[in-house]
């Protein structure tokens, strides 16, 4: 007995409606965020992850209200993230109700936002999500992935493995880690860079993209060493729950909150 | 009068708390606030808390609030949450303050030496996510909560009390540490019950009904 390992369901927010891409890419429509966030409470989702991935400022606020909405009503953490540029973002969406704020182009942009934000309100709602492709290495001892930004756009010349012991270092309570090479294509996560980066770090790792099949969740855990895994569109269209999940990854023999 | 005060000594959010509390008892007044004179008139006193120890012993001196805190944790139902439960304590190895001393023990951080599962592999600090809650007495705030019941958890530090005495749960991570203390009218928890689902929704419906003892002023039902 001791510490279950966590669902995370990640909503990707744009316009006031969730939506899933593929390869960072190709929006689809996937429902209304408050209804969704109530239906996996239900389910026994661990925690949830909104992404906020609308493009203009415009809307902005429009997460906010959705925030609000959702914490009223469901009780389990929320993780908030996208387009958080300064400490008063941070300050926005968590007097909206997140939990947790997920920082991830303005933590390279400018490191200093994660220490003062975690210095502020705490390592513990402080997260750092991190997009990361492989650069070089067929097998596993010289594997090297590199750290993107800008939804995936920009190469920063980062090491991912040093750039999380970094934002470790600096106050980030927690790392999501995204495989860009396998988000959105169903293939399961990337493994080796799942494991490297939560070896290399003391603070839990969630891991994301790709997740195809339940298999894949177990995978994550047990080979990846993620103390949560991520996942979207396998929820988001009814092709696996999340209670059927958690059985599946306890027939596994991993610790789950049932 | 302020039926429920949460203490608010600017470290951290507290929507999330005081939400919980209204979706439980929503007929009863619900104010987050700094003001020492709100926290004593109320009839119920929550006492959060995040961040560091350090910081959070030092803002509440800033707000004039100790004394406010004291008085409610010797008077009227108190429910201390994370950091609310480790301030009660004497000392803590973070940043090697002082607590308010209101329960004999300290504060002690996950030793890294220590953090391995039975596998031998790592265990992550901060202990962040969904444990299990041993209860090791019977108390009104577990009516409806059965033992081994998970409840969600954040934090690095951990309490070592001096007595067993006021031990109301345990949990494992790796080793048994207190997760919930309870003394006279006072009940104190190191995880988040406003973030624990059903477990935790109980929990503060039963401390919003709680009548700790005769010793203590009569206060209203509310849900």
């Amino acid at each position: 007995m001791g510490l279950a390992k966590r669902i995370i369901p990640c909503l990707d927010v744009t316009n006031g409606r969730v939506v899933k891409g593929v390869n960072f890419v190709a929006l689809r429509d996937a429902g209304d965020p408050v209804e969704i966030s109530r239906r996996y409470d239900e389910q026994g989702a661990d925690e949830l992850t909104f992404l906020d991935i609308t493009a203009s400022s415009d809307n902005r606020d429009l997460i906010l209200r959705i925030i609000e909405e959702v914490a009223a009503q469901v009780f389990i953490p929320l993780t908030v993230g996208g387009g958080v540029r300064q400490v008063e973002d941070v300050r926005r969406l968590l007097n909206a109700g997140a939990d947790k704020v997920s920082i991830n182009t303005s933590a390279v942009q400018n490191p200093q936002l994660v220490a003062d934000a975690a210095g502020h309100y705490g390592s513990q709602c402080i997260v750092v999500a991190i997009d990361a492709k492989q650069v070089s290495g067929a097998d596993t001892d010289t594997n090297r992935w590199e750290v993107f930004t800008h939804g995936g756009r920009r190469a920063t010349g980062l090491d991912a493995v040093e750039w999380a012991k970094k934002m470790q270092s600096l106050g980030a309570g927690e790392i999501l880690l995204t495989s860009m090479d396998r988000d959105g294509t169903r293939n399961g996560f990337d493994l080796a860079l799942t494991r490297a980066v939560s070896d290399a770090v003391d603070v839990p790792v969630i891991a994301s993209g790709g997740v195809g099949n339940l298999q894949h969740l177990v995978e994550g855990v047990l080979q990846g060493h993620a103390e949560a895994v991520l996942a979207a569109s396998i929820f988001h269209y009814g092709e696996y729950g999340i209670r059927q999940a958690k059985e599946y990854m306890a027939q596994h023999g991993i610790e789950v909150r049932l | 009068m302020t039926d429920i005060a949460i203490i608010d000594y600017g470290m951290g959010n507290l929507r999330s708390v005081s939400k919980a509390l209204e979706h439980v008892a929503p007929n009863a007044s619900v104010v987050v606030t700094s003001d020492p004179a709100v926290v004593r008139q109320a009839a119920r006193v929550v006492f959060p808390g995040q961040g560091a120890m350090p910081n959070c012993m030092h803002e509440m001196d800033a707000r004039g609030l100790r004394d406010a805190v004291l008085d409610a944790a010797a008077s009227k139902p108190f429910l201390g949450i994370c950091l609310g439960l480790q301030m009660l304590f004497e000392t803590s190895e973070e940043g090697d303050v002082q607590g308010l001393g209101i329960l004999p023990g300290k504060v002690r951080r996950f030793p890294p030496a220590a953090m391995k599962d039975a596998n031998g592999q790592k265990l992550k600090v901060p202990h962040m996510g969904w444990n299990q809650v041993h209860q090791a007495i019977e108390h009104p705030l577990w009516k409806g909560i059965t033992t081994d019941a998970r409840f969600y958890f954040v934090h690095s530090y951990y309490v070592e009390t001096a007595d067993p005495e006021p031990v109301a749960a345990y949990s494992f991570y790796p080793f048994q540490f207190t997760c919930a203390v309870a003394k006279d009218n006072i009940f104190a928890v190191q995880f988040h019950p406003e973030k624990s689902h059903v477990a935790g929704l109980t929990l503060l419906g039963n401390f919003v009904q709680w009548e700790p003892g005769s010793t203590n002023k009569a206060s209203q039902i509310y849900a």
